[in-house]
């Protein structure tokens, strides 16, 4: 297992620096530099800044600053709000972010689980039926609009929860959000769920287990979940960048001041450093996760760990 | 003379049947089954319906409007339907006619679909069947990638690409179909290594034709069940990746509209303007709708044992 960990780990170094790598060159090739401004400023001046974010260097000089930054934890500086770091950015959005992102895949992870085992407990009767349905809603409304439409029933019209803002994380105002976010989310798990304990209970250990006189509960707990929860868990590695797809739409919508939300105003005000720099961390904190998964696979279908 | 059960006189007709060599009985083709039970599908065979009557509507209606997307009504801002002043779905608040840009809205998201997916098949279609067909070490180092790609957030390097070099249709296209081409990619892989060991493309090697040739002569086009199958899938996500880019802003610009365009824009002044967001949030449901079971029915119809 160790051995695996150790393995996954340093398959997914090169990932990571391959996404530095790039977005560094994708940046530096972007046309236009951040001191570029209307009015030029005094050759001086621009002499000291280009020295002081070292653009004086060469181009793999600056490659080798901003690696070591990043190893460090410093995103360099930020184009669009002069008083704060990228990294300063980051580390002030990135709790509110987590806390959504968090909840949604906790909560979306167990209710499609459970969703799945019952609908294939009771295949083609009405929780199977229901079950279809809420599934379809998920897949087929873009966030966008499922936002825009809860946001419209349950806080203009109902006035039931608020329609947006963080509110110091009132639990009233993450409902809306974590359900767009978690919809699309539990839909896809709880189809792979069903589908994969369909086949599990119609295997022959099932039926051994069944005929020993073992109680549906006891089956279904001992027997069938581990199994059948192996699509589930190879999903949920994809499943987290849908996941973070959403929350960029979420947080926008809903105005929470999540890093999804600098990355959109990063992108529309053209703030090269914001980006980049919320995308390399958009993707460690994938590659993180997904290690996490991996680990969770590996202990769930031993096969894994000896490929 | 004739036999009690009129045996002798079916196989008299059934031999002379023969002898026209009309109507001879015919064992039936796949394609031909495959088709009879899509034709059974009620499902997809209306969803067809709808998305032909909706790409005839988009491309069709806009020579017959009485208004054009960028024509202003001087007499009517904001005005809600109104079938007097040829305003059928309403005018926004600069003027125009909602349904003229609806259609226009609704033609750009379709044309996005189809060249994206197209960039997507191709690119997907050439690495599996590369891989497939290569195996070995060429196939574990390919797949090794789409792997890794698979976990990436590949949105957020569209939006990147997007901000860089401006906001270009063309560059929407391609950059939306070059992140879908990952299940492709999988799925003709899966597809070659079995195909690879049939007799045929061991008849083409013996005969020395070039790996090249055999993959795009022999394999490829015995790929065209599972391809279109997957490409009717990958529609709908395309079409969301475009709608979402245009509702952050950072796809499809004024004045050039698409669905995401026009969802956005009047999800912001819902409780005022109800008709403005209605109109293409529903076109774009119902389309999503139709794809998926389209995508659906056609797995069904040329994949049985995947029910």
């Amino acid at each position: 297992m160790l051995q695996y960990a150790i393995r996954r780990i340093l398959g997914a170094l090169p990932i990571a620096f391959i996404t530095i790598t790039v977005c560094f060159i994708i940046m530096r090739a972007a046309p236009g530099g951040p001191f570029d401004g209307e009015r030029p400023l005094p050759p001086v001046v621009l002499a000291n800044v280009r020295a002081y974010y070292h653009l004086d260097k060469s181009l793999i000089e600056q490659y080798f600053i901003y690696v070591g930054g990043v190893l460090r934890g410093d995103f360099g500086p930020s184009m669009s709000s002069y008083d704060h770091s990228v990294s300063e950015l980051l580390a002030i959005g990135l709790p509110y972010t987590l806390t959504l992102g968090f909840s949604a895949f906790v909560i979306a992870t167990f209710i499609g689980i459970v969703a799945g085992m019952v609908a294939a407990v009771n295949q083609n009767r009405w929780p199977d039926y229901l079950l279809v349905l809420v599934v379809m809603i998920g897949v087929i409304i873009p966030n966008f609009l499922m936002a825009s439409i809860l946001q419209l029933v349950f806080g203009v019209y109902l006035q039931w929860l608020p329609a947006g803002g963080w509110r110091a994380g009132e639990i009233t105002s993450l409902v809306l959000p974590v359900t767009v976010l978690a919809w699309p989310h539990a839909a896809r798990i709880s189809r792979l769920m069903r589908g994969s304990m369909i086949e599990v209970l119609g295997t022959n250990y099932i039926r051994t287990a069944r005929s020993k006189g073992i109680g549906q509960r006891l089956i279904l707990a001992r027997h069938a979940i581990k199994p059948a929860l192996i699509p589930v868990v190879s999903y949920l590695g994809p499943g987290l960048s849908y996941l973070l797809t959403g929350s960029l739409v979420v947080e926008q919508v809903f105005g929470l001041p999540g890093i999804g939300r600098y990355f959109i105003n990063a992108a529309l005000n053209r703030d090269y450093g914001l980006v980049l720099g919320t995308t390399i961390l958009y993707v460690i904190l994938i590659l993180i996760l997904n290690l996490i998964v991996d680990m969770i696979y590996a202990w769930l279908d031993p096969k894994v760990r000896y490929r | 003379m004739a036999g009690i059960t009129g045996k002798d006189a079916i196989l008299t007709e059934y031999a002379e049947q023969l002898a026209r060599g009309a109507d001879a009985p015919k064992g039936r083709s796949l394609s031909r089954d495959a088709l009879r039970r899509l034709l059974r599908n009620r499902a997809a065979m209306v969803s067809i319906f709808v998305l032909v009557a909706i790409v005839v509507i988009a491309f069709v209606a806009p020579a017959f409007m009485p208004w054009q997307p960028r024509q202003v009504d001087w007499s009517a801002f904001r005005s809600p339907p109104n079938a007097d002043t040829l305003h059928y779905l309403g005018t926004d608040q600069n003027g125009r006619d909602l349904l003229a840009r609806l259609l226009q809205g609704t033609q750009m998201s379709i044309i996005v679909a189809i060249v994206a997916t197209f960039v997507s098949v191709t690119i997907g279609i050439l690495y599996g069947a590369i891989a497939g067909y290569m195996g070995g070490r060429v196939d574990a180092i390919m797949m090794r990638f789409v792997d890794m790609m698979y976990a990436l957030p590949y949105i957020l390097f569209v939006i990147i690409l997007v901000v860089i070099f401006g906001r270009k249709p063309i560059l929407l296209f391609i950059g939306i179909g070059a992140i879908e081409w990952l299940t492709m990619a999988r799925i003709v892989r899966g597809q070659t290594l079995s195909l690879k060991e049939k007799e045929f493309v061991e008849a083409a090697r013996a005969s020395g034709v070039r790996p090249l040739s055999i993959i795009l002569r022999h394999i490829v086009p015995n790929l065209t069940g599972p391809v279109v199958i997957y490409a009717t899938l990958t529609i709908p996500e395309i079409i969301i990746t475009e709608s979402f880019l245009s509702y952050l802003g950072l796809g499809v610009q004024e004045p050039q509209t698409s669905l995401g365009t026009l969802i956005s824009d009047g999800a912001g002044v819902f409780e005022v303007m109800p008709w403005l967001l209605v109109p293409p949030a529903v076109v774009l449901v119902l389309m999503l709708l139709a794809l998926t079971y389209i995508g659906d029915g056609l797995r069904d119809a040329l994949d049985p044992k995947d029910r």
